[in-house]
């Protein structure tokens, strides 16, 4: 915990001290760096807080996308809570987060804590393989996985050649089966960057925590409570942040693999907002949605950046 | 036992991220008559398969798109992301609170909340169905990241640095481009292989905001492929594997930058 005041400490203070070294010289400087921010700036209130306040303002209203608007003052939002449909969108949004944070933050962890201590010359290979589905489309990943879920798919031939041939099912078509299947993509897909987040941030805990810990005569697994999870409060948080925020807004793959269905018990927010607007024609309800989706995930990066900067 | 255990977790771990390609990599093989191929060694692999579906799904085209798309917002991205970089960190204090507080909310805000604006406002710009559709929002969403990442990096100089080119009587434009610059080379290229992994992956704003499926980007084509030609395994699997052949061989290349970017960008 030390090591990570230090470091969050630094910049801070380095840039007091630089200020005076870059601003001093220049007098006339006081809105040159403001020059320097703005391109950026521009780009970003263009083409990001422009449409995010657009369509805030088109959420107060009834509009088909092309014939004339009429005022509904908070319907849309009402219906946000109260369509069953389109209330499952963000309850499955929130489940999502058990997949792709709650799960692959817990399994990183473990094996995180199992392997920092073991050396191995194979590490840079296991490395660049279990960090691949960071960097792949998620089209592609969902294009897998739907093929693997398939009726005569690669999960139910494992299961037949295994004698459970009875479990086999058309997981993405059965209602129940069908959004765990699709939420274990979020595991696979986060797994390795919280895995690696976490080996990195146990690298810099204090070693002399651990002999200390020994000397007390601390088990494996007490050191593991008392020194490992606390010091890495930091890597945590970021990791839980990444991703809730990919549990959130996830759209690829659920309209890939099942485009929201069986019935809606796999739709999430992504998914229905697209269909509001280009199926329904309900543009004015996608925007409340959209609003409201943009809220809850700023309120919970928010939260979660709160408790991991505690103390 | 105690150096075993950790190795087979790891290496199962792996094993599962590897699985699904591999299975996948056999499906592309078998004949297209094998519409349901399971997980077995083709006797007679189709290696035509790959051209098959390239010139099916117009691949060609695809992949021109892709890369139009990411080499476009590249570019632009990696100028405006370095100069508000170096704007911050030299900026006075006063006016960073607010200015952090708006590009953070930037980092959490999901591209479906924005995506149906843009639809409606670009095609009233004339925009819509050109790449520039694609390009300039990406821009825009690219600058928080960018800019936090370049600043982090303006930061971490040595100050001496700085003096000495005010010493030099260096304005703030030659600090950056004669002495700063040179030493970002490393954390421009980082971030420049993001933003084009993130450009060329992407999907909702391709499918949204360009119509015609042809000048979309790889992985928006393969969507529309599934649709078309999802009862055949063998040659969807074979479109898969050209779809991410590009960014796995880019990754491939240049790893430790993808993998240190993430990490560390997403820590900052």
């Amino acid at each position: 915990m030390a090591d990570t005041l230090v470091r969050t400490e630094r910049p801070a203070a380095s840039a007091e001290a630089r200020r005076g070294a870059v601003a001093a010289p220049h007098r006339k400087g006081r809105f040159v760096p403001l020059l320097y921010v703005a391109p950026a700036l521009v780009f970003y209130a263009l083409f990001v807080i422009a449409p995010w306040l657009h369509s805030f303002w088109i959420s107060f209203w009834n509009w088909n996308g092309i014939g004339a608007a009429t005022w509904a003052g908070l319907s849309n939002y009402t219906a946000v809570f109260e369509e069953p449909a389109l209330r499952a969108a963000l309850t499955h949004a929130f489940g999502f987060i058990v997949f792709y944070t709650v799960v692959p933050v817990i399994l990183g962890l473990i094996l995180a804590a199992v392997t920092s201590a073991v050396p191995w010359r194979a590490m840079p290979v296991i490395r660049t393989i279990i960090f691949l589905p960071q960097i792949l489309p998620l089209v592609a990943v969902g294009v897998v996985w739907k093929w693997i879920y398939g009726e005569d798919g690669p999960l139910n031939q494992m299961l037949r050649a295994v004698g459970l041939g009875s479990l086999a099912r058309a997981w993405l078509g059965d209602f129940t089966y069908a959004f765990p299947a699709v939420g274990l993509i979020g595991t696979w897909v986060s797994t390795g960057l919280c895995f690696l987040l976490l080996l990195a941030g146990i690298g810099k805990i204090e070693p002399s925590l651990y002999e200390a810990a020994r000397l007390d005569g601390c088990g494996r697994l007490r050191e593991f409570w008392h020194i490992t999870v606390p010091g890495l409060r930091k890597e945590i948080g970021v990791a839980c942040n990444v991703t809730v925020i990919s549990a959130l807004a996830g759209f690829d793959v659920v309209y890939v693999m099942t485009g929201g269905g069986p019935g809606y018990s796999t739709m999430v927010p992504g998914v229905q907002v697209y269909q509001l607007v280009f199926t329904a024609g309900r543009v004015g309800t996608a925007c409340a949605l959209a609003t409201v989706l943009s809220l809850i995930t700023c309120a919970a990066m928010y939260g979660l950046n709160r408790l991991s900067r505690e103390r | 036992m105690t150096k075993q255990l950790p190795r087979l977790a790891l290496t199962v771990a792996a094993a599962a991220v590897l699985f699904p390609f591999l299975a996948l990599f056999t499906a592309a093989l078998q004949p297209q008559s094998n519409l349901s191929p399971g997980l077995s060694w083709p006797s007679d692999p189709q290696w035509g398969n790959f051209a098959t579906a390239w010139t099916t799904a117009g691949f060609g085209s695809l992949l021109k798109s892709s890369a139009v798309i990411a080499l476009g917002v590249v570019p632009i991205a990696l100028v405006l992301a370095t100069l508000a970089g170096y704007g911050l960190a030299t900026m006075r204090l006063k006016a960073k609170g607010p200015l952090f507080a708006l590009l953070m909310l930037g980092l959490a805000l999901p591209y479906e909340a924005i995506v149906i604006p843009l639809y409606y406002d670009l095609d009233s710009a004339g925009l819509l169905n050109t790449y520039w559709a694609v390009i300039l929002p990406l821009v825009g969403l690219f600058m928080p990241f960018g800019v936090f990442w370049m600043r982090t990096h303006f930061e971490s100089l040595p100050k001496e640095l700085l003096e000495a080119a005010a010493v030099d009587g260096a304005n703030s434009w030659r600090t950056l481009t004669r002495v700063l610059l040179p030493t970002a080379v490393p954390a421009l290229t980082t971030l420049g292989l993001l933003y084009f992994m993130w450009a060329w992956n992407q999907f909702l704003l391709a499918l949204v905001l360009i119509q015609d499926p042809a000048m979309r980007t790889a992985p928006s084509g393969l969507g529309k492929f599934v649709q078309q030609y999802g009862k055949n395994i063998p040659l969807l699997s074979a479109g898969t594997f050209i779809v991410i052949a590009p960014i796995v061989l880019v990754y491939l290349l240049f790893q430790r930058h993808f993998i240190k970017g993430i990490l560390q960008g997403a820590v900052k």
